[in-house]
């Protein structure tokens, strides 16, 4: 069992919480994430990066978006309250060397795995410069500590209603336009780990991505994670979560995370009608 | 298919026949009993237990139809050596408890074994009867005895004595059969047991690949939960390579011993054309989804399945044979079973060819899938099959498929479930690599100790034979606990 030891709503949609699981928080590395199933019989495993984790204190840190029925469930809970399954480290941690300078896009909910990510660039002597952007103003996270990092960083929203209007491929490209980028990393919605791929292609610049797909064990069990990399199967529960960019076949990518959608929509939406009662 | 009642009333005719100092022509005479089940056309809505098990008198007629041969043939035939004619004499005496005590000698998971054992190639493939009658299915059904001695004693089974503790320390990892088979027999000799498991049920392929309908859960709980009655500690969602290594295992957290039971958990995938479609899934996860996962009940469980029509299964074995009939209690309105050999050669449990075709699969056989084709949503709209003819017996000794060039027809599907098999998962070896494995990732150990090239690490079941059988895993996993204890009273 898993206690819940504080909990943080970053924003209408936005969650973020402190979770005790001492053996992962010992042993998890940067890129690492974990699958979090609430308990019983019926409840779904939910794959979730590690924000952030206090090996003293024995916690892991898990940052969510209410976007299913499942992690509807997980915002229901609270401090005090208990996980009864948490699954992890998972996947392969992040290569992290000194590449020179470093450009780090995180994009909704994304940022905060990338905040591991960015830091270690960081202590490993990187120059890193940091792009944030969301839907709007209300889903940009983590800006305080991202800071921490890269104290000029850019911030995007759809709408405009914080930082620049726009879409995180553009100061990307800004950036990469200056010349001096040796490595990009992107975190974010498929889509947009797909156009910073793009956008990275167009300057020859190689680019690291953390792939979200469907998945169930986590633990190279039963494939529904695979994708195809340099034209070969990879599970990215096992083999990633984290790929060269430009080997990624996006297109495949985002169609196999659609598989379920129709469904998800509608179960989603029964859970939320019943008030979230299981 | 006979009705329940009608072979209970043909059962109880037989038991007339039965009498003492029958010869062995008057025995083989006795009819053979055909288990009870589910009607096909109910069952497919449901999920509960195809065969229903023998009442006690189709038992008793069953077991009179062994001849006790002072050879026992059977015995040699099953992995784990149980004394076979005298099990199934204690049934002819009514004395089930007994019947019990000497399949526990052997074996440690009878209801399991007797439900999913393919008895047809070991101990019935060598049953006198069977050969009088020239027929193997006219055997004495030496698993259905097994699985009725079971469940009808389900209650009565105490737990095994506990020999005073060693204050030695081992780990079992994974929780399949193999390693629960360890785990008793370790811990019969008073040695500190921990079963660490990744998933979030213990069980291994008994919970989350066999089905509800062949094997209810209900079952492989009771033995787990025997397992903490004796006193082992079950630890889930402990990934061993990740959460802890082998190494920190031993070293730091002071296991004395460790057994590695983690099973063929790696699917395999055709490698053609298509198979990263959507709704192209593994064997493995189409039936995590419904039995771990619960997905079969979608009233209540929060992971979905996806809503097919027409479903082609790829492979032959047990586990093509429960995604096939998983997927029509799911609502699929066809599902075809496609095979590149001939129904002889597939290497599933005959019994579940058998309820597969009464439920309505199709056997699509001698034909190899060659590429799937998908619709504009990324999903399966049809596969390019590819017919075949058997050519030479290959190394396994089965007749090879042949492709015959220019034979290619498609046919419509909307969902692929590949499941050709399960190699290893490579997590363990990658961290551990003081373990020797072969060219194919499995564990190489001593076939009498099941010991690996490391010190005090010992392996079974799946991990080291391939995807094999519950009962070969649990024989492993016994064998392991024997020289584990060995070792262990050795070291200092
Ligand atoms: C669908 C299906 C149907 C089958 N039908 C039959 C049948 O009818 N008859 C028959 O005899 N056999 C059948 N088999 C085969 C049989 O189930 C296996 O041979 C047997 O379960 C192997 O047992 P095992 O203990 O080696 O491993 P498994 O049962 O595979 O268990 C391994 C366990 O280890 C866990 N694990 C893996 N890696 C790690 C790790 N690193 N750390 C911690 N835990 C880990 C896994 O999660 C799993 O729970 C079937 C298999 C499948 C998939
Ligand atoms: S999630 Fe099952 S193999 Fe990756």
């Amino acid at each position: 069992m898993y206690r819940i030891v504080s909990k943080e709503q970053f924003s209408p949609e936005v969650f973020s919480m402190e979770i005790e699981a001492p053996m992962i928080a010992r042993e998890r590395k940067a890129g690492q994430f974990v699958i979090i199933q609430k308990g019983g019989d019926f409840n779904e495993r939910v794959p979730l990066t590690i924000a952030d984790a206090d090996e003293e204190k024995g916690t892991i840190t898990i940052v969510f978006q209410r976007v299913g029925a499942s992690t509807y469930l997980l915002a229901e809970m609270n401090v005090g309250d208990y996980i009864e399954n948490v699954l992890g480290p998972l996947g392969s941690p992040t290569h992290i060397e000194n590449f020179g300078r470093v450009v780090c896009v995180g994009g909704g909910i994304g940022v905060a795995p990338l905040f591991p990510i960015a830091q270690a660039l960081k202590n490993a002597g990187n120059d890193v410069k940091i792009i944030i952007g969301a839907r709007t103003k209300d889903l940009i996270i983590e800006e305080a500590k991202m800071r921490t990092i890269d104290p000029d960083l850019t911030i995007i929203t759809d709408d405009g209603s914080y930082g620049l209007k726009g879409v995180v491929t553009e100061p990307l490209k800004a950036l990469l336009e200056k010349g001096d980028v040796d490595q990009v990393v992107a975190i974010g919605p498929g889509i947009m780990m797909k156009f910073c791929t793009k956008t990275a292609a167009e300057f020859n610049t190689p680019i690291i991505v953390s792939l979200n797909t469907i998945m169930i064990d986590g633990t190279g069990m039963c494939g529904g994670c695979r994708v195809s990399v340099g034209g070969e199967t990879k599970f990215v529960c096992v083999d990633g979560p984290e790929f060269d960019g430009h080997l990624v076949d996006w297109d495949n990518m985002l169609m196999r995370q659609r598989t379920y959608k129709d469904q998800e929509a509608e179960a989603n939406h029964r859970c939320r009608l019943e008030g979230a009662g299981r | 298919m006979k009705s329940a009642d009608v072979l209970e009333r043909e059962a109880q005719a037989a038991l007339g026949m039965i009498h003492d100092g029958m010869s062995a022509k008057e025995r083989a005479a006795i009819p053979h009993q055909d288990m009870p089940q589910q009607d096909p056309k109910v069952r497919i809505t449901n999920m509960s237990e195809v065969a229903l098990g023998y009442t006690e008198d189709e038992a008793v007629v069953e077991a009179n139809r062994c001849l006790q041969c002072k050879t026992k043939p059977c015995v040699n035939g099953c992995p784990v050596g149980i004394d076979i004619p005298a099990f199934i004499h204690e049934i002819t005496k009514k004395d089930y408890k007994a019947a019990l005590s000497v399949i526990q000698e052997s074996s440690l998971l009878p209801s399991i074994c007797g439900r999913v054992c393919p008895q047809e190639n070991q101990c019935q493939k060598f049953c006198t009867v069977g050969k009088m009658l020239k027929d193997v299915d006219q055997a004495v059904g030496i698993g259905r005895l097994e699985r009725f001695v079971a469940d009808h004693e389900s209650d009565s089974a105490s737990l095994p004595e506990i020999a005073p503790a060693t204050g030695k320390r081992v780990a079992v990892v994974g929780s399949g059969p193999a390693s629960i088979a360890c785990a008793a027999d370790v811990r019969r000799a008073g040695h500190d047991v921990t079963i660490f498991e990744a998933l979030h049920k213990m069980g291994g392929v008994l919970s989350y690949g066999i089905p509800e309908f062949r094997l209810p859960k209900r079952l492989v709980d009771k033995e787990l939960s025997k397992l903490s009655d004796m006193g082992i500690k079950l630890e889930k969602n402990v990934l061993v390579g990740r959460t802890r290594t082998i190494k920190e295992l031993m070293e730091e957290d002071g296991f004395d011993a460790v057994f590695i039971g983690t099973g063929a958990g790696l699917p395999k995938f055709m490698n053609i054309p298509g198979e990263n479609l959507g709704s192209v899934f593994s064997a493995n996860e189409y039936l995590t989804r419904s039995n771990l996962m619960k997905a079969y009940d979608q009233e209540h469980s929060m992971t979905p399945f996806f809503h097919s029509r027409r479903v082609a299964v790829f492979g032959g074995g047990n586990v093509a044979m429960d995604a096939a009939r998983t997927a029509l209690r799911l609502g699929a309105e066809t599902v075809d079973i496609i095979y590149r050999r001939t129904r002889s050669e597939m290497p599933a449990r005959k019994e579940e060819i058998e309820h597969a075709v009464e439920e309505g699969c199709n056997l699509r056989l001698l034909s190899q899938p060659v590429e799937i084709l998908g619709d504009e949503k990324g999903n399966v709209r049809a596969v390019v099959i590819r017919k075949c003819e058997l050519g030479e017996p290959d190394a396994s000794g089965r007749r090879s498929p042949v492709e015959i060039p220019g034979s290619d027809y498609t046919v419509e599907y909307d969902t692929v479930i590949v499941s050709i098999g399960n190699a290893s998962n490579p997590l363990i070896k990658k961290t551990t690599p003081e373990i020797e494995t072969n060219r194919r990732g499995n564990f190489i150990v001593d076939e009498e100790t099941c010991r690996t090239s490391m010190e005090g690490v010992y392996a079974g079941g799946d991990i080291v034979l391939g995807a094999a059988t519950v009962i070969l895993a649990m024989g492993q996993g016994r064998k392991a606990a024997r020289a584990i204890n060995e070792y262990l009273a050795e070291k200092k």
